[in-house]
């Protein structure tokens, strides 16, 4: 059998007898998927549910002149047609700003375009039916009439005079810029032998989740109680924005996130249509389901990177890098999105633009400017990909310029991994990370100097195989100053409270949640370690705001290393309790005994005291034989947020191997591997698994993935047969190795994962494909995804 | 005759289902719709995803583009049925084992795809795995772990050991 | 997205279904795999008012070989083709462009008919019947007709089929001896449409080809021969035929690469494609 575990299990100072930390065990949740089980929001039927579809702006930019909906209204099956004004009187709109990206600026969005419409997709008009099939054929019926305005398509002239403004309410097209300069990049410049300065392009793309986004809203008036059903990453925040949006207050609202067919980003944030759905069932007193089909899915969900850095390093012939400048230029959608906003993509590209580098002379500047397409917002790995690839393809650009391996010349730059605490050029703060161990691993792992000789011996044979890598750092676990400090009511913190039943089991009630990252077996892995029973013992509840914690959900890598460690804390003081309550019944101190595999036993004999079955049935049924004064607490709730670090910087190395065949420009990937430092690993597999489809996502921004648009703000090719998301034959196999550095903020230790893959891999596969061509004089390719077309136009051929 | 209603009596995972559907639904949304068997998914509704891949008279199709309407009198079997069946329980076995899924939403597309090629026997190559899966998009695992698992399970009926 | 109504209808025998496409009150479509008919209803770029269904017609589906030739039923089904003997044996050039279609849940419902009459540009099979000189079999209102692959593609998703008309066979030469054949095509993954693709066939003539066809797809409007490319590696130079490319084809630019491109991997394909014409058969 293939089945193997690609790394040991590791030990760490959190080891309890049978304890699940750093064990491959399986998910609790998979046999229901596996079994066409699962609950999506897809499958959500509720009594007297009506269909939302709704009527899209075919143009990029229109003034809404009128709506005829007669003939909808009479169309079979047809409940409501509802226009953007009508529904302004029951959900107000928004504006999608942080202080703490100082400047950044964004119009008022509806739910339903109430006079213009500024992208190609936008809802101008809502149809509510008995079925999704009669909302459609209404939409049909409804006769929009358009004034269409000129469309801004160009980020490079977004900001010219002679360019229309898009929201007259505002000044410019200018939604945020962020200047930086550290050290004195003027001088390291000066000081350099070499100085390679080039442009890189990253195609716009998105993140077609296999569920596509789905939302039921059921407005109970007799309850004064609305219940959302909906595939979200973060369900608390979305219970704020509905409250505050349809003038509610935030116990009147329950949002319920079952399972979820994949977020990667895409499902943390507000869409206009989602809004309008939870709105209709306000206004129209019954469940209205929203699920958004894959054409729409195309031209509403979220979009991402899309951006265009001019890029500029100095480098000594010894390898030493002197200098860093970058100019970023990024189109967003025409607002920016609520309530992360679009500013932060390109604040990241900023942050962590030579990151895991010595070098701290550093200029950056970054201007994100609003265009009449699809918004764009933060998706897998935000800015890390960009910055990833910036740096690193500047490097193997400047190593191939003074004749030095790739690996060298990281070698010689890479910050130490005894100098940590440490900081990156833009001020972003290292607790510790591990580059240097993390690329020996890398090294040995795909025997470096093995596949350059096959390199060296194929070319001979006219066959151009190229290796690439990446090195990365990537932001996890974040604290109130991702969100919280710019005004947005996003939680940093997580809790989880556990609670004994009346058998000696325990459920978990987390405020992470799960859309297939492993989060609710992080969580039951960490509390009945830190409680001490076997995880059969452990429901985990998540995904209901009437149910669980407030918390954040599961988002920028902080499901594990957040939610984990407030569930290893509950744990922990849920054991203290029980304890407390079993000595009394034992006449023992509860000190001298711990909790093991569900029996309370003297901690340093080992020998078996009470089940907890037993102290449950005596503290729930016969609380009369407890000695006076003792009152049995079975429930324990902890919260924990990092407080040391605003981020958890998480650190790794991808390489990748591929061949071009020159003829025809095709790439073909014959392996990839990533070694990665998320500090403790709860459940290797999970990491694991977490960093092939993350790089699997990578491959697709390098390769395949393009949001095409033209001039007019027509997406081109919104639809699964002519964008290219990555299918099973392009895939290259992925080998995944660790390198452990804890944090020390938390007990557990654990920073996140989930982004590792998706940050590395473009810069990685850019770097294997320019390796390859380098000895065919190929001007290097800066411009993703690398098709066919523009690797032979590189290499002169067409 | 040509109706816009169409009366259908098929088996759905052996049970006989007497229906009258809109000639225009397909077969996978009768299912979810009709029969509520949910575990049959849509993720585009034009035919590249797999998403709403079931099996039509042994053989995997998919859902979304027949109509319920051409199913009259035909064999249907869905991801609930094979499940409780006990055919695929080795595969979901090695799913399980190898965290070849994350959210799901593929995963029972996955498994009747791979069980159509386990089917014949072999023990197919890795290659090979991934072209009869060529058809099926999983946003989550990046494939590996899939691929994997099929083999696994390919080795094992075999008679391979582990 | 969900079709537009239409009423559905299950032809009984072929003269029913060209009865029922006789209708009056607007638009009927054939539906065969539905492989293709079904995703465009489904994205409602058609709305027809009745689909007749031609699932249920016996006698459309199954493979024979007589009078060297071999026929196809239009309702043999693409993973039919793929397992038969017979297409291995007497239609390689079909064997070989099988595994490229789609993948294997679409083979399971597609159909050879289907693919011919719907004569998407980048497809594989309707090029492959022009390598071949294969003939086309229709069944329509005034009778039975067979119109030449050469004669059949007229225009972008446009066929000699009239509205009232049936597809019902194609036929092709079976292979001879001295038949050599050669397929390749570059798609962005695996079982997509192809950017470019070819089809070829030839007769080995002492040392060198003769009787070369060769087939493009996805370099316009419908599949291709390149005449003067053929006429050149009839003569025996492939760098002589891969210039005439320039001349014979003139593909434009979509999503996936620019006509330049299209053009430069056609020349690519024909070495590749000649390569496995002059391959000595075991
Ligand atoms: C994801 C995906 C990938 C695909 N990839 C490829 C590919 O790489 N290469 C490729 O060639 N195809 C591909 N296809 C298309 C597939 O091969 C179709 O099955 C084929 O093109 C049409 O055959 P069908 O039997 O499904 O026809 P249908 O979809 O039923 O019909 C197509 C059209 O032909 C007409 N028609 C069908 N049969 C007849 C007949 N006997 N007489 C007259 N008119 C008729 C119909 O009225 C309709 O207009 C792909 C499809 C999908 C969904
Ligand atoms: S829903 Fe049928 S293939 Fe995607
Ligand atoms: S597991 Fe999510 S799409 Fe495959």
């Amino acid at each position: 059998m293939k089945i193997v575990e690609d790394s040991p299990p590791i030990l760490t100072a959190l080891d309890r007898p049978n304890s699940y930390i750093g064990r491959s065990v399986p998910r609790p949740n998979m046999a229901r998927l596996m079994q066409g089980r699962a609950q999506y929001v897809s499958d959500v039927v509720l009594p007297r549910m009506a269909h939302v579809a709704f009527v899209r702006s075919p143009h990029a930019h229109a003034r809404i002149e009128s709506i005829d909906a007669a003939a909808a209204r009479k169309a079979p099956g047809v409940i409501a047609v509802v226009t953007g004004p009508e529904l302004a009187k029951v959900i107000t709109p928004w504006v999608g700003v942080l202080t703490h990206l100082k400047g950044l600026k964004s119009a008022p969005q509806n739910a339903i375009a109430v006079d213009r419409a500024c992208w190609a997709g936008e809802a101008v008009c809502a149809v509510v039916a008995r079925s999704r099939a009669e909302a459609e054929d209404g939409c049909g019926l409804v006769e929009v009439e358009y004034e269409e305005l000129q469309a801004v398509t160009d980020p490079e002239t977004a900001l010219d005079p002679k360019t229309p403004v898009i929201h007259p309410s505002i000044a410019d097209n200018l939604c945020f810029e962020r200047v930086h300069t550290a050290g004195d990049p003027d001088k390291g410049f000066a000081e350099a032998d070499a100085v390679v300065e080039t442009t890189f392009l990253f195609g716009r793309h998105t993140g077609v989740c296999n569920e596509p986004r789905a939302i039921v809203a059921d407005w109970n008036p007799g309850d004064a109680r609305l219940t959302v059903y909906q595939g979200t990453q973060a369900p608390h925040m979305m219970q704020n924005l509905f409250a505050k949006h349809l003038n509610l207050e935030e116990h009147q609202i329950r949002v319920v996130t079952k399972d979820v067919g994949g977020s990667f980003g895409i499902k943390v944030h507000t869409y206009a249509d989602e809004m309008a759905t939870v709105a209709l069932s306000k206004l129209l007193k019954r469940p209205v389901k929203f699920v958004a089909d894959r054409i729409e899915s195309f031209v509403t969900d979220i979009h991402a990177r899309d951006h265009r850095v001019k890029a500029k390093i100095g480098v000594k012939s010894d390898g030493t890098i002197t200098a860093w400048e970058i100019d970023d230029l990024t189109g967003i959608g025409p607002y920016s999105v609520y309530p992360r906003t679009s500013g932060i993509e390109a604040n990241q590209v900023v942050n962590l633009t030579g990151g895991p580098y010595t070098c701290g002379n550093y200029r950056a500047r970054a201007r994100v400017v609003f265009q009449n397409k699809n918004v764009m917002c933060q998706y897998r790995a935000v800015g890390h990909p960009i910055a990833t690839a910036v740096t690193e393809g500047l490097i193997e650009l400047a190593a191939a310029k003074i004749g030095m391996d790739p690996l060298e010349i990281r070698r010689r730059n890479l910050i130490a991994d005894d100098a940590h605490p440490s900081q990156g050029p833009s001020g972003i703060k290292f607790e510790a990370l591990s580059h240097h161990s993390s690329l020996a691993h890398l090294d040995s792992m795909m025997n470096y100097a093995g596949l350059r000789a096959e390199q060296e011996k194929l070319r001979k044979q006219g066959i151009y195989r190229g290796i690439g890598f990446a090195s990365f750092v990537e932001v996890t676990n974040p604290s109130a100053a991702f969100y919280g400090v710019g005004g947005a009511r996003i939680s940093a913190q997580d809790g989880a409270t556990v609670r004994l039943d009346g058998t000696g089991a325990i459920f978990c009630h987390t405020g992470v949640s799960e859309q297939g990252q492993g989060a609710e077996a992080v969580i039951a892995q960490c509390v009945a370690t830190s409680f001490g029973v076997s995880m059969d013992r452990v429901r985990v509840i998540m995904g209901d705001t009437d149910n669980t914690p407030y918390g954040g959900g599961t988002w920028a890598s902080r499901a594990a290393g957040i939610g984990g460690e407030a569930a290893w804390q509950a744990g922990k003081a849920l054991r203290a309790n029980v304890l407390a309550v079993a000595g009394s019944i034992l006449q023992a101190k509860p000190e001298t005994m711990d909790i093991r595999n569900g029996i309370v036993v003297d901690a340093a004999t080992g020998a078996e005291r009470i089940g907890l079955d037993e102290v449950a049935r005596i503290a729930y049924f016969r609380p009369d034989t407890l000695p006076s004064g003792i009152q049995a607490e079975l429930v324990a709730t902890r919260h924990y947020v990092p407080r040391a670090w605003a981020f958890a910087f998480t650190n790794g190395i991808q390489a990748s191997y591929l061949e071009v065949d020159t003829d025809s420009g095709f790439v073909k990937l014959l392996k990839h591997w990533c070694v990665e430092d998320c500090g403790t690993v709860i459940n290797p597999q999970l990491v694991d698994e977490q960093v092939r489809g993350g790089v699997v996502q990578g491959i697709g921004a390098a390769l395949f993935e393009h949001c095409l648009y033209d001039d007019r703000g027509q997406l081109l090719n919104g639809n699964m047969a002519d964008y290219l998301v990555p299918m099973a034959v392009e895939m290259p196999d992925i080998e995944v190795g660790h390198v452990v550095t804890p944090t020390a903020d938390s007990e557990l230790g654990a920073k996140g994962a989930g982004e590792a893959g998706t940050a590395g891999a473009p810069g990685c596969v850019m770097n294997a494909i320019n390796d390859a061509l380098r000895p065919l004089g190929a001007a290097p390719l800066t411009d993703m995804p690398f098709t066919p077309d523009k690797i032979l136009r590189a290499l002169k051929r067409v | 005759m040509s109706e816009h209603r169409c009366d259908i009596t098929l088996t759905v995972n052996g049970e006989t289902v007497a229906e009258t559907v809109d000639a225009r639904k397909t077969l996978v949304d009768f299912l979810r719709d009709d029969l509520i068997l949910t575990g049959s998914h849509v993720g585009c509704e034009h035919g590249v995803c797999g998403a709403c891949t079931v099996r039509v008279d042994g053989d995997v199709v998919r859902g979304c583009l027949m109509l319920a309407a051409q199913c009259n009198g035909a064999r249907v079997e869905t991801i609930e049925g094979v499940s409780d069946g006990g055919e695929i329980a080795d595969l979901q076995t090695a799913f399980e084992q190898r965290n070849a899924l994350q959210c799901g939403f593929c995963t029972p597309g996955m498994l009747l795809t791979a069980q159509e090629l386990l089917a014949s026997g072999q023990v197919p190559s890795r290659e090979k795995i991934r072209e009869q899966i060529s058809g099926n998009y999983c946003r989550c695992t990046g494939y590996h772990a899939i691929v994997d698992a099929i083999e696994s399970v390919a080795q094992a009926r075999a008679g391979h050991k582990p | 997205m969900k079709p537009s109504p239409f009423a559905y209808a299950k032809a009984k025998s072929l003269d029913h279904a060209i009865e029922l496409l006789a209708r009056p009150d607007g638009e009927a479509r054939l539906l065969a795999g539905g492989q293709s008919l079904i995703a465009t209803l489904n994205l409602r770029l058609s709305a027809p008012k009745l689909l007749i269904d031609l699932n249920g017609i016996g006698g459309l589906a199954g493979i024979a070989v007589k009078n060297d030739m071999v026929e196809i039923g239009a309702m043999t089904r693409h993973a039919e083709a793929e397992r038969s003997a017979d297409i291995a044996r007497h239609a390689p050039l079909i064997a070989l462009a099988l595994p490229h279609i789609g993948h294997a849940a679409i083979r399971n419902r597609g159909t050879l008919g289907g693919s011919i009459a719907f004569a998407d540009p980048a497809a594989e099979l309707p090029a492959c019947l022009l390598a071949l000189g294969g003939e086309i079999d229709i069944v329509g209102p005034t009778g039975k007709r067979t119109v030449q692959a050469d004669d059949f593609f007229k225009g972008l998703f446009e066929t000699a089929l009239g509205p009232r008309d049936v597809l019902t066979a194609i036929r092709l030469p079976a292979a001879a001896n001295d038949t050599r054949v050669g397929f390749a095509e570059f798609s962005r993954r695996h079982g997509d449409y192809a950017m470019v693709g070819l089809a070829a066939c030839a007769q080995v003539d002492g040392k060198g080809l003769g009787d070369v066809r060769l087939a493009y797809f996805g370099v316009g409007n419908v599949p291709l021969r390149a005449k003067k490319a053929e006429t050149r590696l009839t003569e025996g130079s492939i760098d002589d035929a891969v210039k005439a490319l320039a001349s014979d084809l003139d593909p434009s630019g979509d999503v996936q690469a620019t006509g330049a491109t299209k053009l430069h991997l056609a020349g690519v394909l024909l070495r590749r494609v000649a390569t496995q014409l002059m391959e000595v058969r075991s």
